[in-house]
């Protein structure tokens, strides 16, 4: 019994002489810092590591700088996990629909006066729409490195096969609507049996990638302040009923649960950010990228957003913050560019992007991206958005189906989250 | 060659038994055979109790620890809330569904499961050619990984899938089978008992295979039929492996999460969000961990009282135990 008690007893102080073994303690020498992201892309971690080489050079203090590339689906759950495990990362790209979470829950350290006092940071350059959501009573949290706005990549072979005129030609008329895009879509999926528009990353289950089209009706998730619900809105009703018509009347999206991806050919036309330009670089078809149809309120522009922030959880976080002021630099921010639309006004130019974006026209640069970080409207986001993102997405699915009766669905959707947006 | 019944002492020359050796000084020694048996007996669990310990007993003392916690993990606070998790437990109006949905994947999957196991069983228990190769194909999924598996039947199950085109081409309209509440959860219970069926099947199998013939031999020129037979000696004498069988399938049914997530995500709307697919929602979605701990306490004491129901169960159905 005696010798059962210590078994259990040394198996019971296993983990913590393990965790002792792992913890590699803080023993002022130079530290590692670890920065997580979503892109395992080769070509943007060369970059990163190139500058953070740069960066160890003039900075004995730091030794190491890791890039952890998590899944993207499912990225603010590991990073949750991660941070939950004492196991958090010094700097983390964070997703604009965890924005107010993390600004608001005291998970980030503030930056503003970081950036601000950093030689030649030149902080006003940050374009305030820009960093709008990452800032919580004038205090900047996190730096939005990614401010991407939606365009519509078209396959212009496609809509020729189908008799339909290219968006260019309409956006010269002046006649570039959601109607005619439609039209169009339904035109495409009738001559070739061809999915018309796919509105990327919706799948039928990512309903804020539907504010790409419900802003052209001038409708939205909910109010300004978070408090009330727009779902049951006359406009959002209008223009959910347009896309439900869409799917089910005039055929133009394909159905639930039927994929096609616009960039293997199986779509005339998709609703995304201009980074999946990339995707493009061999296409066997000709192709162009518009800015968004107009909605019955006239011409609108969404954007999405990635920030970086460092963890108030992290292990040296003033290393890291440090770091951050470095990466972000007018300097560093120009590299940046060539993947991510930076947010500061000065690099915001054709010119700059262009380097960054081969494979797009200045002409597309201008009024696909620069003309719309001002104006755009970010993808909706809210505190405890995992939660409204699961009750949203349960409440619209009897909409996706023929017969369904769309206002009905969305005052019930109201209902089910009004609990959630009054917290 | 030794005879079987022959046995050797591993131990050389030592003396059996409890007797204290005497050591050179004539005390008696404290090295005996019976605590170098225990040390041994002790060094032979030690690696699979330091498992257990770390990984099952310690994480449940936790999982109970956390469960009376409030944890925002965003920013950092992990504050003792007693039974405040509990008392939001009994409120939870999304509970009752979850349930609900749970009971329906449990029992559809088990008396799915089971009857077609034993089914496919008796089949592959005649002697006929080629059963060996239809052993091996109904086994063959068990074998596959879970996430592949389910990712392939997505694939099928979608509108324009193939199990749509084979319908169509057979004439039929299928529906959109993840789509729909009840087509959802018939499909993520079907994808889960086509991918674990042969494992109940081969033990299933084995205990057919057990059955003496005599008992048939003696039955029929009793003038037994083939469904007296069945009823009367097979299902009594199997009835050990059907216990078992039926204790693991609960108990994995009430586990099932990669086939939800990957199938349906809990929906459409909330028909097929089961309650450790809603556990992994609250703890990893909502950064609730707190909450998600207590939701696991839930299931732990429903495992538990299950197992424990079909365990004292088998006195009334089980006929006999080896």
């Amino acid at each position: 019994m005696k010798h059962a008690r210590l078994l259990l007893a040394a198996a019971a102080a296993a983990p913590l002489v393990l965790a002792a073994c792992g913890g590699g303690g803080d023993d002022g020498g130079p530290v590692t810092l670890r920065m997580t992201t979503w892109s395992a892309n080769e070509d943007h971690l060369a970059m990163l590591n190139e500058i953070a080489d740069a960066y160890i050079a003039d900075h004995p203090e730091v030794e190491a700088i890791e890039f952890d590339p998590l899944p993207f689906e499912g990225y603010t759950s590991t990073l949750t996990t991660q941070i939950a495990g004492d196991n958090a990362p010094d700097l983390a790209w964070i997703l604009e629909n965890a924005a107010p979470d993390f600004v608001s829950s005291g998970a980030l350290v503030p930056l503003s006066e970081t950036l601000a006092e950093t030689e030649g940071y030149e902080y006003d350059d940050l374009v305030p729409a820009a960093t709008e959501l990452w800032r919580q009573d004038d205090e900047l949290y996190a730096y939005p490195f990614s401010t991407s706005p939606f365009g519509m990549f078209v396959n212009t072979d496609l809509l020729a096969e189908a008799g339909q005129p290219a968006p260019a030609e309409l956006i010269a008329d002046g006649q570039w609507t959601w109607e005619r895009a439609v039209e169009a879509g339904a035109a495409v999926h009738a001559a070739t049996g061809t999915d018309g528009i796919v509105i990327r990353d919706f799948d039928y289950t990512g309903w804020d990638n539907l504010s790409t089209l419900w802003t052209g009706w001038g409708a939205s998730a909910w109010s300004a302040d978070g408090a009330e619900c727009g779902f049951d809105d006359p406009e959002m009703v209008e223009a959910l009923t347009f896309m439900h018509d869409a799917v089910f009347e005039h055929q133009a999206m394909p159905g639930p649960g039927t994929t096609a991806d616009f960039f293997a050919g199986e779509a005339a036309m998709t609703v995304t950010q201009i980074s999946r330009a990339g995707l493009l670089a061999d296409a066997p078809f000709a192709w162009d990228l518009v800015p968004l149809p107009a909605g019955p309120t006239g011409e609108y522009a969404v954007i999405g957003q990635a920030g970086l922030g460092v963890l108030t959880v992290a292990p040296h976080p003033e290393e890291a913050a440090d770091f951050l002021a470095y990466m972000t630099n007018p300097e560093n921010s120009a590299k940046l560019a060539q993947y991510f639309p930076p947010p500061r006004a000065s690099q915001l130019t054709a010119e700059v992007l262009g380097q960054a974006n081969p494979l797009l026209t200045p002409e597309q640069l201008q009024t696909v991206v620069i003309d719309q970080i001002d104006s755009g409207v970010v993808k909706p986001s809210h505190t405890g958005q995992a939660q409204l993102d699961q009750a949203v997405r349960a409440a619209l699915d009897p909409l996706w189906t023929a017969d369904a009766d769309v206002a009905g669905v969305l005052t019930e959707l109201c209902t089910a989250i009004d609990p959630l947006l009054a917290r | 060659m030794t005879s079987p019944h022959k046995t050797t002492s591993p131990r050389g020359t030592a003396p059996r038994g409890d007797a204290p050796e005497a050591g050179p000084s004539g005390k008696p020694a404290w090295w005996t055979a019976r605590r170098r048996d225990r040390l041994a007996g002790y060094a032979f669990i030690a690696p699979q109790l330091a498992g257990t310990a770390l990984f099952v007993i310690l994480p449940l003392g936790l999982m109970f620890w956390y469960s009376l916690h409030d944890w925002n993990v965003l920013a950092g606070g992990f504050v003792f809330s007693g039974a405040e998790n509990y008392e939001r437990l009994a409120r939870d109006p999304a509970l009752p569904g979850v349930l609900r949905a749970t009971a329906a994947f449990s029992v559809g999957l088990v008396a799915l499961n089971l009857s077609l196991a034993l089914l496919l069983a008796i089949l592959l228990n005649q002697r006929l050619r080629g059963t060996v190769v239809f052993r091996t194909i109904f086994f063959s999924p068990v074998a596959v990984t879970l996430v592949a598996w389910t990712i392939v039947w997505r694939f099928l199950l979608q509108d324009d899938g193939g199990i749509n085109g084979l319908l169509s081409a057979l004439g039929a309209e299928g529906p959109n089978w993840l789509r729909g509440e009840t087509t959802a959860m018939i499909s993520v219970i079907v994808v889960q008992v086509l991918k674990n069926v042969g494992l109940n099947m081969v033990l299933f199998l084995a205990a057919l295979q057990g059955v003496p013939k005599e008992l048939y031999e003696a039955s029929t020129i009793d003038g037994a039929g083939a469904w007296t037979r069945f009823r009367r000696i097979t299902m009594p004498m199997i009835s050990p492996t059907i216990l078992l069988t039926a204790i693991i399938t609960v108990v994995g049914s009430l586990q099932v999460f990669a086939q939800i997530d990957v199938l349906t995500g809990g929906g459409p709307g909330t028909a097929t969000t089961v309650l450790v697919y809603y556990l992994y929602q609250n703890a990893f979605q909502f950064h609730d961990f707190g909450y998600g701990a207590t939701l696991s306490v839930l299931l732990f004491a429903i495992v538990l009282v299950l197992t424990v129901i079909q365990w004292q169960m088998r006195r009334k159905w089980v006929v006999h135990e080896d």
